[in-house]
């Protein structure tokens, strides 16, 4: 008798086995790699303003000694211009008083990414404008869209609710414009409300809860307690989750709406324990977008429990936790620009701007058909932050990225989680992918 | 049959090969020469012994060490200090402290002219390359380039100065007479190492997240060859080039693969891949010994390096070092 197979050569099989665990061993690390600048003080990013300016008064009497002069036989610069449109809203009540309502959400991001491209611009001639447009309460939406349109401005990017992003796509005007959508999180912009003229820079609501479900599972937490807000989105945030907890093998035990009204900071310990009571779970997965309720979950449920989901851990595209490929650098950047955090906002913003410039650079040509090729076309490739190159999915306009999964303070996990594949592109293993997508975009 | 077997017997052979590894070691014959590891995370310095193969030091540098070199004579390292945001000179014979040097905010990579004297350094996060001399310790001279800038390269008779900027992805030639870009080239997505080769007639750029090795003419600076490197049953996007050396007998190109945890080897006449080395895990920076007889990697994520075997083109050894190893020079 003998251990071995006569039927298989053992060079292959050593072949294989050898080439199997390499594959695995090279995988398991690839996601480890680290940047690690610290954040930078208030203090010191003051001081550094200063010192940029010290520097920059320097730069230019040296440059004035030699004689330096600008060159004026070079032709114009070719001009690209993007817009940035948003409009005010009403600011809900104070649930938190640690957080500032933020009413500038994008416009930083877009301001950096400008100033990027320019930086390339400088090198071929290129001019990138920013308009930024910001439509007060009960304003016409419709009617700045419009003039921006006439005003040549081809790649609109968008801070605005869902039903505002097809009212703006829908226009005649819209027609041979790019909109940016950069808030709106909602799965049918993406299948059947999708438009052909609309890329998403932002995650999908099933990219999200996708990301997060796969963390869970891989953790083997797999019963969940799902509790719901009041509101419109939450009820699509939990749609999603359940469709998570079904594509990949959690289960939901118990689902409950919160429906409370009164403000809770004085009276979550007496309520919530009551509410989570006689519920078997491993983890509570709760659906606030607005953050009405969920961070009062956190400590007074009746069992000890994990809560993930729109508060506790959460799965986003940017957070102030997130350090490695070079994300030290964008948050320093960034919040010596506005004098505050990043968010996923600001942070879609930065990457639509960014995918026009690149797709301007690459395709070498500001012509608007060949830009819109060229960033939906499979040479593509934007590098934001993420350790692998973001691109756009040429079925339904949804930027391929991965997902931060992070607590307050610590950065926990990226998804994909490599256990899940796919014959592609790990990171469809997210929200919607081509053969279940139910948008009719031609590819 | 019982697998299990089968991976023992498996285990048992990278075992053999493992030992035959090291019994090549002495062969190697490789001079006496020492490397300097930067530990990003460590904020310190790691001293190796190649001939024994072993860290004899470890020195205090200041706040997160990258970039590595040494003066032409060999009596001083200058180390990137990046989160102090200077340059931090040591005495290679005593390993102190002698003096710092302004170099702008965050500098990562820098390079030293032949002149001895001047010092082109890469500002990450201030889209500058900044001069500074090194004798009378002052900047003189600042270049806009690029988003990022991190990769320089120079010509072996410093006319031409190449950098690398990671976001807006180019390599900018600046001429170092005049500190004026004479051209800009588009190159993939966030090139990382520019090098030219021992008689300036080509340019090696790496690009981290494009995956890809572009080779340009030292002069025109027209593409002459793109490689993208690929591995059966790695996936496509742990596949990030960063640090590059050349042979200078012509011969051979090693392209650090970070995550992809290995070195690819490459004929540097023929520009095909000859083959990947398995070394430790998101290896960035290499370095090879003045005899070019050893070629040594920094593995970030596996706190260690890998010493390789250049004629038999084998990793031989591993070391630890502090956390993050990033930099690496070797004195000649």
């Amino acid at each position: 008798m003998s251990f071995f197979r006569t039927d298989v050569p053992w060079p292959s099989l050593c072949t294989v086995l050898a080439a199997v665990f390499l594959g695995v061993f090279a995988f398991s690390t690839f996601r480890a790699e680290l940047a690690l600048a610290r954040e930078d003080t208030l203090q010191e990013i003051e001081e550094r303003k200063a010192w940029d300016e010290k520097r920059k008064k320097l730069r230019e009497e040296r440059r004035k000694k030699k004689g330096v002069q600008k060159k004026k036989d070079s032709p114009p610069a070719e001009k690209i211009r993007i817009a940035f449109l948003t409009q005010e809203v009403e600011v809900p009540p104070a649930l938190s008083n640690l957080d500032p309502v933020l009413t500038d959400e994008g416009v930083h991001g877009a301001r950096i990414a400008i100033e990027d491209n320019n930086t390339t611009g400088t090198f071929l001639n290129q001019d990138y404008i920013l308009a930024e447009v910001t439509v007060p309460l009960g304003g016409d939406l419709v009617a700045a869209f419009k003039k921006l349109v006439a005003g040549g401005h081809r790649h609109v990017v968008i801070n605005l609710p869902a039903a505002d992003v097809l009212a703006l796509a829908d226009l005649a005007e819209a027609s041979e414009v790019l909109i940016y959508n950069t808030s709106a999180p909602d799965d049918a912009l993406r299948n059947e409300q999708c438009r052909a003229n609309v890329l998403h820079t932002i995650p999908s609501r099933a990219m999200l809860a996708d990301a997060l479900a796969q963390f869970l599972v891989k953790k083997k937490w797999k019963e969940w307690f799902l509790v719901t807000g009041p509101g419109e989105g939450d009820r699509l945030f939990a749609e999603a989750i359940k469709r998570a907890a079904d594509k990949f093998g959690a289960d939901i035990e118990e689902e409950k709406v919160w429906d409370f009204t009164a403000d809770i900071r004085r009276t979550a310990s007496a309520e919530v324990p009551v509410f989570t009571q006689d519920v078997d779970y491993d983890v509570l997965i709760v659906a606030d977008e607005p953050g009405e309720f969920g961070e009062y979950l956190i400590w007074r449920t009746w069992d000890p429990s994990l809560v993930a989901g729109t508060q506790g851990l959460v799965p986003t595209a940017w957070h102030r936790t997130h350090e490695r490929w070079g994300a030290a650098q964008m948050q320093n950047r960034f919040r010596r620009e506005a004098g505050r955090w990043m968010t996923s906002v600001d942070y879609a913003a930065w990457i639509a701007v960014r995918s026009v410039g690149e797709a301007v650079t690459r395709a070498k040509s500001t012509d608007f058909a060949k830009v819109k090729e060229f960033i939906l076309g499979p040479e593509f490739s934007l590098a934001a932050y993420k350790g692998i190159k973001v691109t756009y999915r040429a079925w339904n306009g949804q930027l391929r990225e991965r997902i931060l999964l992070a607590a307050p303070r610590s950065l926990v996990s990226v998804s994909p989680q490599k256990e899940f594949l796919h014959p592609v592109s790990e990171v469809d293993t997210l929200g919607y992918d081509k053969p279940e997508s139910k948008c009719g975009n031609p590819d | 049959m019982k697998p299990s077997v089968r991976v023992r017997r498996v285990l048992t052979r990278a075992g053999v090969l493992a030992a035959f590894g090291l019994s090549t070691l002495s062969v190697a014959g490789a001079q006496a020469a020492t490397a300097y590891i930067t530990n990003e995370k460590d904020n310190t310095v790691s001293v190796i012994d190649l001939d024994k193969l072993e860290v004899v030091k470890t020195v205090k540098v200041g706040q997160r060490p990258r970039g590595i070199i040494m003066n032409a004579d060999g009596t001083e390292i200058f180390v990137c200090t990046s989160d102090d945001n200077r340059i931090t000179v040591l005495d290679a014979e005593t390993l102190e402290i002698k003096y710092h040097l302004p170099s702008g905010p965050d500098p990562e990579l820098f390079i030293l002219h032949p002149d001895g004297r001047t010092l082109y350094i890469a500002n990450e996060d201030d889209n500058m390359v900044t001069v500074t001399d090194v004798i009378d310790k002052e900047i003189i001279d600042e270049i806009p380039v690029g988003v990022e800038p991190e990769g320089m390269g120079m010509t072996p008779g410093g006319e031409m100065l190449v950098n690398t900027s990671e976001t807006t992805n180019m390599a900018h030639f600046i001429d170092t007479d005049s500190h004026e870009i004479v051209d800009n080239v588009l190159v993939d997505t966030r090139p990382r190492v520019s090098i030219f080769d021992k008689d300036g007639k080509r340019v090696w750029i790496t690009s981290e997240v494009g995956g890809t090795l572009r080779v340009l003419d030292g002069e025109s600076h027209e593409l002459i060859k793109k490689i993208k490197f690929e591995i059966p049953g790695v996936n496509d996007e742990a596949i990030q080039p960063v640090g590059v050396r050349l042979t200078s007998d012509g011969k051979y190109g090693f392209v650090a693969l970070g995550p992809a945890n290995r070195i690819a080897v490459i004929d540097a006449k023929t520009l095909e891949i000859i083959k990947y080395i398995l070394v430790g895990q998101r290896v960035w920076q290499l370095a090879l010994t003045p005899d070019e007889k050893l070629l040594v990697s920094t593995n970030g994520v596996s706190n260690d390096v890998t010493v390789i075997n250049v004629e038999k083109l084998k990793a031989i050894k591993s070391i630890k070092v502090g956390r993050f190893p990033w930099g690496i020079v070797i004195q000649p």
